[in-house]
């Protein structure tokens, strides 16, 4: 590895601790990221001549730190000295530093640094943008190509996303049990939204909203390995690499949606699979299940089917009708029915589905199911119809694209029929 | 003489690799395990799963199963089994067996991304 390419990835991979951290000091999120990013030049400069340090998050406090308060003092002799609020903790010796750095306080400073950017009034997609520009350390320019749209919208809804969070109040005291808990499934949550962020790209544009995903495994595990006996954390980790595990096999030459029964299995990445499969194992001992948990074990009997066949139906839908009564959503009820149709038939599937029409009947995936399973019971002028419906509420050209490979199969099936008929007479 | 090597990296930077570029770093290893191979010389090689799959079993009494690496500096690294077993529970089972027959300290527990069996005679 060149010099340069180590002090990047050490960067990258101190970047929650040392700007949690920071945040902590100074109690104001745009202090605490110049600090660190002062840090980062001196580390630029320092360390390829004096040698890595032995712990690179520790130097980057220190030394950001000891910046920032240098920077306060130079612009303290134009303007009022600051609060003693404003930089807290600056008694500390700096020998306790080091020491703390080992305890489980900066567990709860990257939590802490992650939990800011779920603010609820924040809506989704700025709590994304903010993570991954604060936490993640991705550039404005970065974060705007995988979310399409341009640098200065980028940057401005990452200024707005700022200033709310700052408005709102960082919670800086230590947090109890209960809050400690709910932190971490608001943050569990936001990076489950990173990656569909990523995941729900079309063909065209899943190469370039793969960081996402990749950012959102990075960040799962480095939950996990902050909270190692949360079930739910392992099962968020694994449900992140099983799906993405599959994304060489998901989109065609040309970019079409390939459905995982079509899939090149030998496209999946067996390292993702593994590293999933031993996770999910790992929750399954606590006996706590839950939603991530259900989802990943879900995906683990796809990942564990060598071929389309060999998929382990009945034992899926009994995994959704557990999550179905944990998070009952029409969605999952739909998910199931998938499962159903391919263990009790297309009939049963269907009747399982028609209570859902109407929350789901703006829902492209509820007329492209129920397509499937009408042309599966050749009710062909039905299947039609649905998918038609589909087409109209396609989220991109590779979901209408798709729907219109049933419809064509279905025209060719009739003229077949009609040609057979046609014979028989 | 039988010699363990040891393998220390950070497993985030390793875990960054794209599938071509880990195809790449494990081909040239191949090599070198190759010539090893053939001259009779390579024992068991394993390529473990990321920390965030390891399970520790301290061995007090009664043993203590935690999830997680083993993450205490006091003690040092003194031998390592490689077992077949069904699944997590019943390697923790094995370890419990082990940790019976020699109480003190802990077994850290690892899946096993990448196995040969390797071709040493002794």
């Amino acid at each position: 590895m060149t010099d340069t390419a180590w002090i990047d990835a050490a960067l990258t991979s101190a970047r929650p601790q040392a700007v949690g951290a920071l945040l902590r000091y100074f109690r104001n999120l745009d202090t605490a990221e110049e600090a660190f990013q002062n840090a980062c030049l001196r580390a630029l400069k320092s360390w390829p001549q004096n040698g890595p340090p032995r712990d690179a998050a520790a130097w980057l406090i220190m030394v950001g730190r000891n910046a920032a308060i240098d920077e306060v003092r130079r612009t303290s002799k134009q303007q009022a000295l600051p609060e003693d609020e404003a930089i807290s903790d600056l008694d500390d010796a700096e020998d306790a530093l080091a020491e703390r750095l080992d305890g489980s306080h900066y567990r709860d400073d990257i939590l802490r640094l992650l939990f800011i950017c779920c603010h609820p009034d924040l809506p989704a997609t700025q709590q994304i943008a903010l993570a991954l520009r604060i936490v993640s350390g991705l550039t404005v320019k970065q974060i705007a190509r995988a979310f399409l749209v341009s640098e200065a919208a980028m940057e401005q809804r990452i200024t707005r996303a700022k200033a709310r969070v700052a408005d709102a109040g960082v919670p800086f005291e230590t947090p109890g049990a209960v809050e400690r808990s709910e932190r971490l499934s608001a943050v569990a949550a936001m990076i489950y939204l990173i990656f569909n962020e990523g995941y729900s790209a079309s063909g065209d544009t899943s190469e370039i909203r793969k960081p996402l995903c990749e950012e959102a495994i990075r960040l799962a595990r480095l939950l996990l390995r902050l909270f190692q006996s949360e079930p739910e954390i392992m099962g968020l980790t694994a449900l992140l690499l099983l799906q993405h595990a599959r994304a060489a096999a998901r989109f065609d030459a040309s970019g079409e949606l390939v459905l995982l029964d079509d899939q090149d299995r030998r496209l999946w990445n067996e390292k993702m699979i593994a590293e999933g499969l031993a996770l999910i194992d790992k929750a399954m001992r606590h006996r706590r299940s839950g939603p991530y948990q259900l989802q990943a074990a879900i995906a683990a009997l796809h990942a564990r089917a060598a071929r389309p066949v060999d998929t382990d139906w009945a034992q899926i839908d009994l995994l959704y009708g557990t999550l179905e009564i944990m998070q009952p959503s029409p969605v999952v009820t739909l998910n199931r029915a998938v499962a159903v149709s391919k263990v009790r038939g297309a009939e049963a599937a269907l009747e399982m589905i028609e209570p859902l029409g109407e929350r789901l009947s703006n829902y492209f995936h509820f007329f492209g199911v129920r397509g499937a399973f009408l042309m599966q019971l050749g009710r062909n002028e039905e299947a039609r119809v649905a998918f038609d419906r589909a087409i109209a509420l396609a989220n991109t050209s590779a979901e209408a694209a798709h729907i219109r490979m049933h419809l064509d199969r279905l025209i060719r099936d009739n003229e077949l029929r009609n040609a057979k008929t046609g014979k028989g007479k | 003489m039988l010699y363990a090597i040891l393998c220390y990296h950070d497993e985030d930077f390793v875990g960054s690799w794209t599938r071509e570029q880990d195809a790449a770093v494990m081909t040239k290893l191949a090599v070198v395990q190759d010539k090893l191979k053939k001259q009779g010389r390579l024992g068991p090689v394993a390529r473990l799963l990321p920390t965030t799959a390891a399970t520790t079993l301290r061995k007090d009494d009664p043993p203590v199963v935690l999830d997680g690496p083993y993450a205490e500096t006091k003690e040092q690294l003194l031998g390592f089994y490689v077992v077949d077993c069904e699944s997590l529970d019943q390697a923790i089972e094995v370890a419990r067996d082990l940790g019976a027959a020699n109480p003190g300290g802990a077994y850290e527990i690892r899946p096993v991304g990448l196995f040969n069996p390797g071709s040493v005679r002794t």
